[in-house]
This record gives C-alpha cells, sequence and structure tokens, in this order.
C-alpha cells in the first residue's frame, strides 16, 4: 500500500491510465471485441485529437492557477473566421494564420483582463464564452459557408495516414503538440515559473516571477490550442457550423481534473490531461458500442469528475501522511 | 573602504492610500553586522523590507546600496544585487519539489532563446543538494516536495537558497513565525552563523529575547518612525519595550 501511495504521488495521471486500462478490457468484452477492432479504433483516434488539444491546453492553464471556460466558443469561432475570409477569395495560409490570430487574441484579452482587474478567470472567461460564440454567429451570417473544396491541404490536416490508415494527420499534430507542451512545461524555466506562479502565487511573486505575463501566456496558448483543435474539426467535417464546441468547456475541465489536475493549481501534467480527454471518449464510444441508451454518457462522465476528484484528494492526504511518518 | 555602509536608506517615506506607514526612515546597515528590527504591529518593518527587497516602491526617499544610489523595479532587482529575503510567509512553493524551489526565477538553462530555455535539472540537483549540507541541513533527497518538510526544514531551505546565490545582504522578516520551539531553535542557529559567515543581516522578530541574542545592533521602530538604534551591549529589554 506504501508504495503504491508513493508511486501515486509522484505520477498522479496512473490512476487514470489503470482505469483507461480496466474500461478497455470491459468494453471489449462487452461489445464482443468490436471496441479494438481497426475501424472503432480509426473512428476514436479521428476525433480523440480535437478534444485532446483543447484538453492539454485548459490543463496547463489550470496548473497555472486560472480556468478558460471560452474554449469551446474558440473551437468555432477560429475555423469561422478561416472559412468566412475563405470563400471571401483568401489563400489558405492567410486565412489560417487570420483565424489562429483570432484565437491568440481572445486569449490575450481573457488574460489581460483576468491580471489587470483581479478578477476570476472563471467570470472573465465566462463573459468570453459568449462573447466569442455570439461573434461566431454572426460572422457566419446565419448560413454558414461551405469551405470550398480544394481551399485547403487536406493531406496536411485530416488525410489519413499510418499501417491500415489508422491515424489522421490531425493525430500527428497532436503528439507533436503534446510533447512540446509536455517539455515546455516540465523542461524548461517557463514551466517552472507556471508550476511556481500556480502553486503559490506570493512565492512566485517574491521570487521575482513575472506572474502576470506568465498567466497571460497560459491563456494565450490554451486559446490557440483550442482554435487549432477546432480548425482540425472542421478540415475534417468539412463545413463549419458555427455550434461545434459548445459543453468542450467543461469537458476540459473535467478531462484535466480526472488526469489529477488540482482545481487550485500547481499539480497536475499534460499527460494526466491527454488521459483524462481519451477516457472521455473510450467511455462515449464504449457505451454507445455495449448498447447503453447514449443518454447515460453525461452521468457517467459527471460521476467520473466527481469521483477522480475524491479519490485524488484522498490519495494526496494519505501519501502526505505516510511520507511525513517516514520522515521522523 | 569597509566603513561605507553596505546599505544606506535616506529620508524614506511611504504612504498606502491614506496611511503613512514609513515616516522618513534613516537608517545605515554595516558590513559584517547583524541588525535586529523590533516594533508593534503596523510599525512599518515589513514595509521598510519590503521597499528594501524591491516588492513595493518607496513613495519618497532614496537608498545607496554598496555606496550607489538604487531604485530596484522588482524583486529580481534586488535579488540581482545581492539583496535575500525571507519572509514572514513561507517563500516557498509547497507543491514544488526543493531543487526546483532553489531556483525559482534563476533557473540554470543548457540554452536559451529570448530568455526561455532549457533547464539543467543535473546542475540544479547536484547544487541543491550541496547548498542544503552547506547549512547543515540534512534532508533526504532534493527531489522531495517542500510540501513535505517541516516550517523549520522550509526556512531551511529558503535560507540555502540565499546563500547558495551569494546574499550580500541578508533580510529575515519574522522566519520564525509559527514555528515549534525546536525549529525556532534551529532557525536562530541560521541566523547567528550568518556573523560567521560575514554576511550581514536584518533580522526581524516580536520576540525581543532572540532579537538580543541574535543581533549585534537593535533597531525599534514605532509608527513608522525610528524611535531608537543602538548596540545590543548598549540597551537592554526594558529599555527597548519602554519606547514601543
Ligand atoms: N499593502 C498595503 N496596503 C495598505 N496598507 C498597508 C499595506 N501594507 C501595510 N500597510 C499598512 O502600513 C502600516 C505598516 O505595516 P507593516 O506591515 O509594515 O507593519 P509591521 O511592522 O511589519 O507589522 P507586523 O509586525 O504586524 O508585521 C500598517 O498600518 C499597515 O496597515
Ligand atoms: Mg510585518
Amino acid at each position: 500500500m506504501k508504495r503504491f501511495l508513493k508511486i501515486y504521488l509522484e505520477k498522479p495521471e496512473l490512476a487514470g491510465v489503470a482505469f483507461l486500462l480496466l474500461l478497455t478490457v470491459v468494453f471489449q468484452a462487452r461489445s464482443g471485441g468490436v471496441f479494438l477492432s481497426a475501424a472503432n479504433l480509426q473512428g476514436i483516434l479521428g476525433l480523440l485529437p480535437e478534444v485532446a488539444l483543447v484538453a492539454v491546453g485548459v490543463t496547463l492553464l489550470m496548473i497555472c492557477g486560472e480556468f478558460d471556460l471560452s474554449v469551446g466558443s474558440v473551437f468555432a469561432l477560429t475555423p469561422m473566421a478561416m472559412a468566412v475570409t475563405l470563400e471571401a477569395g483568401w489563400p489558405f495560409l492567410p486565412a489560417f494564420a487570420l483565424g489562429l490570430c483570432v484565437a491568440l487574441l481572445v486569449g490575450l484579452v481573457n488574460g489581460v483582463l483576468t491580471v489587470r482587474f483581479a478578477i476570476p478567470s472563471f467570470i472573465t472567461t465566462l463573459g468570453m464564452l459568449f462573447v466569442a460564440r455570439s461573434i461566431t454567429v454572426v460572422i457566419s451570417g446565419g448560413f454558414p459557408p461551405l469551405l470550398p473544396n480544394g481551399a485547403f491541404p487536406k493531406w496536411l490536416f485530416v488525410a489519413y495516414v499510418g499501417p491500415g490508415d489508422m491515424f489522421r494527420m490531425s493525430f500527428l499534430w497532436f503528439v507533436a503538440i503534446a510533447v512540446l507542451v509536455t517539455l515546455l512545461l516540465s523542461r524548461t524555466n517557463f514551466g517552472n515559473w507556471v508550476r511556481a506562479t500556480g502553486g503559490f502565487l506570493p512565492a512566485a511573486e517574491s521570487m521575482g516571477i513575472p506572474t502576470k505575463r506568465v498567466k497571460v501566456a497560459c491563456f494565450m496558448i490554451c486559446s490557440l490550442l483550442a482554435g487549432f483543435a477546432g480548425s482540425l474539426q472542421v478540415m475534417r467535417l468539412g463545413a463549419p457550423l458555427p455550434s461545434i464546441g459548445e459543453g468542450l468547456e467543461l469537458q476540459a475541465v473535467a478531462a484535466a481534473v480526472i488526469g489529477g489536475t488540482a482545481l487550485t493549481g500547481g499539480i497536475g501534467t499534460i499527460f494526466g490531461g491527454i488521459i483524462g480527454a481519451t477516457l472521455i471518449r473510450v467511455i462515449d464510444n464504449g457505451l454507445v458500442l455495449s448498447q447503453v441508451d447514449a443518454n447515460w454518457f453525461k452521468m457517467v462522465l459527471g460521476a467520473l469528475t466527481v469521483f477522480a476528484v475524491i479519490l485524488n484528494a484522498w490519495l494526496r492526504r494519505k501519501a502526505k501522511s505516510i511520507k511525513v511518518e517516514t520522515g521522523k | 573602504m569597509s566603513n561605507e555602509p553596505i546599505i544606506r536608506v535616506r529620508n524614506l517615506h511611504k504612504w498606502y492610500s491614506g496611511v503613512h506607514a514609513l515616516k522618513g526612515v534613516d537608517l545605515d546597515f554595516h558590513r559584517g553586522e547583524t541588525v535586529g528590527l523590533v516594533g508593534d504591529n503596523g510599525a512599518g518593518k515589513s514595509t521598510l523590507i519590503n521597499i528594501l527587497s524591491g516588492t513595493q516602491a518607496p513613495t519618497e526617499g532614496e537608498i545607496f546600496f554598496e555606496g550607489k544610489k538604487v531604485r530596484f523595479k522588482g524583486p529580481a532587482d534586488a535579488m540581482e544585487a545581492g539583496i535575500e529575503t525571507i519572509y514572514q510567509y513561507n517563500s516557498m512553493v509547497p507543491t514544488m519539489s526543493i531543487a526546483r524551489n532553489m531556483f525559482i526565477g534563476r533557473e540554470p538553462l543548457k540554452w536559451s532563446v529570448g530568455g526561455i530555455g532549457i533547464l539543467d535539472t543535473k546542475k540544479m540537483a547536484a547544487e541543491s543538494v550541496q547548498a542544503i549540507a552547506d547549512v547543515d541541513l540534512h534532508l533526504r533527497s532534493p527531489d522531495a516536495l517542500v510540501g513535505e518538510l517541516s516550517g523549520g526544514q522550509r526556512q531551511g531551505v529558503a535560507i540555502a537558497r540565499a546563500m547558495h546565490f551569494k546574499s550580500k545582504v541578508m533580510i529575515l522578516d519574522e522566519p520564525t513565525n509559527h514555528l515549534a520551539v525546536k525549529e525556532t531553535q534551529k532557525v536562530l542557529g541560521f541566523v547567528k552563523s550568518l556573523k560567521e559567515l560575514g554576511i550581514p543581516g536584518i533580522f526581524i522578530s516580536h520576540n525581543i529575547h532572540h532579537v538580543m541574542e541574535c543581533s549585534d545592533r537593535i533597531v525599534a521602530m514605532a509608527r513608522g518612525e525610528v524611535v531608537l538604534d543602538k548596540r545590543v551591549d548598549d540597551t537592554s529589554m526594558d529599555e527597548i519595550l519602554d519606547v514601543l
């Protein structure tokens, strides 16, 4: 038990990995072997990068001690900005760049408002959730523009690759970005500042860390990833619906929390957020395959989130008391 | 040259929207001397320290460090100059390891672009082990979380950090707050060892016994002003309590 707790304290996301393995076995059995079939995995791996990229950004921001409820709206706004300019005849690169700049701008506004007026980011980004969604619907003009065929490089973002067309390009983008953000957090001085800022703000400030700029940077990274993820989805579907990404902000928070990220900041890993997002996708998919009424999905997601937080808090307390004992 | 004070404070004023927290403070801090700073709650001790450590800006007045006039724009400036501060609350992040805490804001980098770069984690581990051993603190591993340490051990790590960065002046603002008796003794030991190392210190505490025990000179403040400034040998407990 002690060794188990010690490992847990160092790698809080392992509980999520264990649960994921367990679910895989259960769903594989219940679905009569369909769950791990190539076709089904292909489906999971096609959608996963989009949700997981949002979770990566939200996890980073939560470790920094802040919150972003506007990612679902940015997920729709970025590709809409891109689609509208594409329709107006812009070439792909400037249109795509414009979309990502919009995402960065939203993150900048979220961050600056939050640190400048010292208000909870929960409120700032709740406001932004409505504002960005509203802008998305307005610029779509009510009739979502169709992405002109050949207007974007399919091969670069959504084409199938790999053995048996297992992955889409979007999965490779996701892996590359996840590795980059993980390294940013764990191997660079910026990552050290992020953890310090979220872990204990007064200490970070007294050590001369530019905590405000660190937070704004995390808001911008989070928003950028959400915008990029939304663009991937729109390129996969071929049309930008103004309603995509609704509710995604809460799924992303759930993913981060299931993966061991603390709401109070300072604790968590990018890998944990990815595991959380994967769990959510697997549950969604597995329930359908097991022929369970799809409406149970949200109930399971909700229960799992609360359970994960309680388990994390309990294990953390336990692990702590054991450490103190052996320390004497 | 060595007679010149390491820090000279002249006519320092601080206003907090309506509160006159410092009313023209003049003070000299000399090399190799530990100064005990005492005063009632709200006397302005922390305000003075915060200005010296760069976390706050003075409303008026001048600070000279090693003879040169300085104006710190933030804690990083003061640390760069060689002023290290151990705060009333803990200046450690409990959710991070000892090695990471040692180098917050001053991480050794393998390479960097525009100030952001890859951590030299080997160097961080090796140097934090050395720094902790240098202050006679015995901890199992530099990878242990600071949150797992006792209050006294945490202050020990904070002091090790200050030593490691070759502080020229060490400020300790109530470092023994909330500590048990044994832990307090440990921290007082650190404060006393400053003198052996020739590092001038500024030590704040509400416990006059502790201050008298560790300091060469006592400065008492009341309502934003210095009301007593004497060598420990030339004053007494009663005189200090009298002016407060
Ligand atoms: N950030 C601030 N904003 C407004 N007023 C402040 C601030 N910091 C301190 N003050 C006021 O300035 C005065 C001096 O406070 P200071 O913290 O320097 O006292 P102190 O001597 O350190 O007291 P203590 O022994 O309680 O730590 C007090 O009246 C306090 O209320
Ligand atoms: Mg104080």
